[in-house]
């Protein structure tokens, strides 16, 4: 056999050069196909939240978002009360989780002994697959008695000057709810934030010793500003996490449509109401109203990541990693 | 390479020394002897876990003066900078043995104070470091850390030890931006401006030019004799001719051991080990 027939019966067989631009055309092809399953899906999602709602907008208009009552037998819909809930609960919530969160993530990459890092971070990530129903559950059962019993009081002995901490205790209620979703988002950003120190490079943290720098100050003044924009990211993670989630905050939160300036008063939020009262919308209007509630939470979700995005883009201009990883 | 090499005579341009606050009060009883060495080595060992990495150096390094520690890879030469200012600590599993002593104090005694010391002895790094902060800021890292000087004398201080490093007409007009916009040999100067920030008396240099381009380099070694007037400088370096052009001592290194010890003319020219020689002339490393 000589040399010169050989490409010709490749070919033949159909593994030429040819063949292989048809089948990486089709793999190209395959993949745009994929990528643009995203904006579809998504642009299919906001035109259906909104043809849902089409009755409750041309009924109740920009006044939905404005007004506070929730009567389903009077037809009235309002949902201030609940983006206020949905807003606090998750900014409380961000309050309490994220100095909590890094300082886990700071002891773990800087302090802790090397051989429990792995088994705690280990832990930590596997709080973050507990379904949220059995965060609920756990609220409920020991999270609310202890609350009620032991800290409300305190809070109100304590602090009872404040609005916020005042008025009657009965567990269920906002600042319970946040507590939860605190908990919930904590393996989010301790996980992200951990991962993000960790990458920060040696030579950072040798330079700030070597200029004198205790351990301390090293990360105080030179590994979390390292980190600082992939640390904001793990923050953002977080926040969607506590803005979306639904299933333990109706179950803690109290359920009541209502603007109350005590952290002990019962609230409610747009996915608590939503996962409520679904199944059992009776009318086209409340049917409609839910589904206002549903895009009013979506537009909520889009303008705060935008926002934090911003923030990100802002912080690591000129920075390190260019708002890397998120 | 031959083993003669010719040493260039520099003569730098005449540049404002900065003021070195004297700790020397701090000791006040010194061997006459020790007076004029800013480091003593004596009998130094160091393992990491099982594994001996230097064994029994014992030289002195001159003060005001550079000193090259040169030698193959992994004999130990980044090991023995790391331990004057204890940068070693950071690895579990250091142990030292012997003594080194900057300015008469030990630096291994348990009362010694590790912030100060470092801030006494400042290093710069293989890689160029700056945080991603202003150049401003970066200078006055130390300054401000330690709190050395009142807030309205920083920018003179920072103007001082950027001029110092041979890099304030760079950036005098852009030192609100980041630092890390520099090129590799600014970002290289910048970490020498922020070591001196600290008003250090010993500055170590971990093979300072070995991630710049010849230009770079020849820069930052100009800067190096320059600095020698007010400084301690010991720098380790790969590159023979750069020991020989930039220092006035020499030790080598191989395998942990301090082979030779000496003005570096003497040990380029008239090395007394043949391991010396081997090493200079290329044979091995």
């Amino acid at each position: 056999m000589t040399a010169i027939t050989q490409p010709a019966e490749v070919s033949d067989q159909g593994h030429g050069l040819e063949g292989r631009n048809v089948s990486d055309a089709a793999f190209r092809g395959v993949l745009t196909v994929c990528a643009a399953a995203i904006p579809i899906l998504m642009g299919f999602l906001v035109w259906e939240l909104y043809a849902g709602s089409r009755l409750a907008i041309s009924r109740f208009g920009v006044r939905f978002v404005t007004t506070s009552i929730w009567d389903p037998v009077a037809e009235k819909f309002g949902a201030l009360p609940l983006i206020f809930g949905t807003l606090l609960s998750s900014l409380l919530a961000l309050l309490i989780a994220v100095p909590l969160s890094l300082g886990v993530a700071i002891y773990l990459t800087e302090f802790a002994p090397e051989r429990i890092r792995k088994p705690i971070s280990f832990l930590i990530e596997l709080l973050a697959a507990i379904p949220s129903v059995v965060y609920g559950l756990w609220g409920v059962f020991f999270l609310l008695p202890f609350l009620r019993t032991s800290v409300f009081p305190f809070l109100k002995a304590t602090f009872g000057f404040l609005p916020f901490f005042q008025g009657p205790i009965y567990g269920q209620s906002m600042l319970a709810a946040s507590i939860i979703l605190a908990i919930m988002v904590m393996p989010y950003i301790m996980s992200v934030s951990r991962e993000v120190l960790v990458s920060v490079p040696n030579s950072q943290r040798e330079a700030a010793l070597a200029m004198g720098a205790t351990r301390w100050e090293a990360v105080i003044s030179a590994i979390v500003p390292y980190a600082k924009s992939g640390i904001i990211g793990a923050i953002i993670l977080g926040l969607g996490r506590a803005l979306g989630e639904t299933m333990a905050v109706t179950m803690l939160i109290g359920n009541r449509n209502e603007i109350a300036a005590s952290l002990f008063a019962p609230g409610y939020t747009m996915a608590a109401v939503i996962a409520n009262e679904f199944s059992e919308a009776a009318s086209d209007i409340h049917f409609s109203a839910l589904s206002y509630v549903a895009l009013v939470l979506f537009l909520v979700t889009v303008l705060v990541n935008a926002g934090a995005r911003i923030l990100i883009w802002r912080t690591s201009r000129g920075g390190p990693q260019g708002g890397r990883g998120i | 390479m031959t083993s003669t090499l010719e040493i260039p005579v520099m003569t730098p341009p005449p540049t404002p020394p900065i003021p070195v606050p004297s700790r020397l009060g701090q000791s006040p009883v010194k061997p006459r002897t020790e007076a004029n060495y800013a480091i003593v080595v004596k009998d130094f060992s160091f393992h990491f876990g099982a594994r001996q990495i230097l064994d029994g150096l014992s030289f002195e390094v001159p003060r005001r003066a550079v000193t090259a520690i040169i030698g193959p890879s992994g004999c130990g030469k980044s090991t023995f900078l790391r331990s004057i200012n204890r940068l070693n600590d950071l690895t579990p599993g250091s142990v030292y043995a012997g003594e080194v002593l900057v300015d008469g104090t030990s630096v291994f005694a348990p009362a010694t104070d590790l912030v100060a010391l470092r801030q006494r002895v400042g290093m710069v790094f293989q890689r160029p470091n700056p945080f991603p902060k202003s150049i401003f800021d970066n200078v006055a890292y130390g300054p401000v850390l330690n709190a050395l000087v009142p807030k309205r004398d920083l920018p003179d201080l920072v103007e001082r030890c950027l001029r110092a490093a041979a890099l304030w007409d760079e950036v005098k007009d852009r030192l609100e931006d980041s630092a890390l916009g520099l090129s590799g040999g600014q970002q290289q100067r910048l970490c020498i401006a922020r070591a001196l920030g600290n008003q250090p008396e010993v500055l170590l240099m971990d093979e300072p030019c070995s991630a710049l381009d010849p230009i770079a380099t020849q820069k930052v070694e100009e800067l190096i004799f320059e600095l020698k007037q007010n400084y301690t400088i010991v720098i380790v370096t790969h590159n023979m001719q750069q020991a020989a052009r930039v220092s006035d001592c020499t030790g080598f290194f191989d395998r942990g051991i301090l082979m030779e010890f000496g003005d570096t003319q003497q040990i380029f020219t008239a090395p007394k080990q043949e391991r010396t020689e081997a090493y200079i002339t290329g044979r091995f490393g």
